[in-house]
């Protein structure tokens, strides 16, 4: 009985993120009139990661707060700011966390150097299978 | 094939078995921080939201009293609990600033007759850009700034009964 009334309870229950009442910002779901500005503003919102849904980039995602970044991105594009402007303006408040675009620091290292890695050890690999058949 | 190799697979399949179970007991940290720690509070003016409510910018924050800026909003359910002890803080001596995220004047003057209304100053922020320019990813969400307008410390989640030590040493520290 205890358990059913809790059920019951979790039924009515809100959910704890829940979305604000204000409309969506103006170009957050709404594309630039010039088609170069835009296409550079969609090209920097799928390289930005949504601070909600992690995992997502902006541009995928329907959290109020990725609709405002891409309401940021847009405006400061249509301002004339460059891309990578604004991308070092929000690594300069949330880390490289925030774009998906690999860095060089020490922590991307395995990233590069993986390809090279998989690469050197497929060679040998091939070497030894050859030299075995020949044997 | 040499016995070492033959139980190399089963080595690794251990080893990954092992490092799937340490990240199950030991989550890791999903929460998004600020890397303005330690630096300036980036310049902002918001318009008050409520009539009876000054203000916030970041020039009121650099009157050499530490602040505790909160990031907040009337529809984030564990913000009603939160502000219970942003009181009890403002009680204590605290000046408590409030940031109101995406919020409608009816809403937030609502939020505050019902649930207690400890800001001394609170800026709406409609669409997010001055939460955006602090690095926070959420509500709530709170910061400590000293007298000459450093970001000191973030806060993210609520503020519970249990962080007001922390929260009033670090305003110590922020002195």
């Amino acid at each position: 009985m205890r358990c059913l009334l809790l059920l019951v309870a979790l039924a009515w229950a809100q959910p704890l993120l829940a979305d604000s009442n204000l409309p969506p910002a103006y170009w957050s779901d709404r594309q630039l009139p010039d088609p170069k500005q835009e296409a550079q503003a969609e090209a920097l919102m799928e390289q930005l990661r949504c601070l909600v849904c992690q995992g997502q980039s902006i541009a995928d995602s329907d959290a109020e707060l990725a609709g405002d970044m891409r309401d940021l991105v847009r405006r400061r594009i249509a301002a004339g700011e460059k891309p990578a402007a604004i991308r070092a303006w929000l690594i300069q408040r949330y880390g490289t966390w925030i774009s998906y675009k690999p860095t060089a620091e020490p922590a991307a290292w395995p990233l590069w150097l993986a390809p090279l890695a998989l690469l050197l050890i497929g060679g040998w690999l091939i070497r030894r299978r050859i030299r075995v058949r020949r044997g | 094939m040499s016995r070492a190799t033959r139980f190399a697979p089963l080595a690794l399949l251990l080893l990954i078995i092992v490092a799937l179970i340490w990240r199950l007991a030991t989550p890791s940290d999903t929460n998004v921080h600020s890397t303005l720690e330690g630096k300036a509070v980036p310049a902002f003016a918001l318009s008050a939201i409520l009539p009876n409510k000054p203000p916030l910018s970041s020039a009121d924050l650099t009157n050499g009293q530490p602040h505790l800026v909160n990031v907040f909003a009337s529809w984030c359910v564990p913000c009603t609990t939160e502000v219970k002890v942003l009181q009890t803080l403002k009680d204590s001596g605290v000046s408590v600033e409030g940031i109101a995220i995406r919020d409608r004047p009816a809403d937030l003057a609502q939020f505050l007759a019902s649930n207690g209304d400890p800001y001394d100053r609170i800026g709406s922020d409609p669409q997010s850009q001055v939460q955006i320019s602090l690095g926070s990813s959420g509500v709530p969400e709170s910061f400590i700034v000293d007298g000459k307008g450093v970001i000191r410390y973030q806060h993210i989640g609520p503020i519970e009964r249990s962080d007001i030590g922390l929260i009033l040493s670090k305003l110590e520290q922020a002195r």
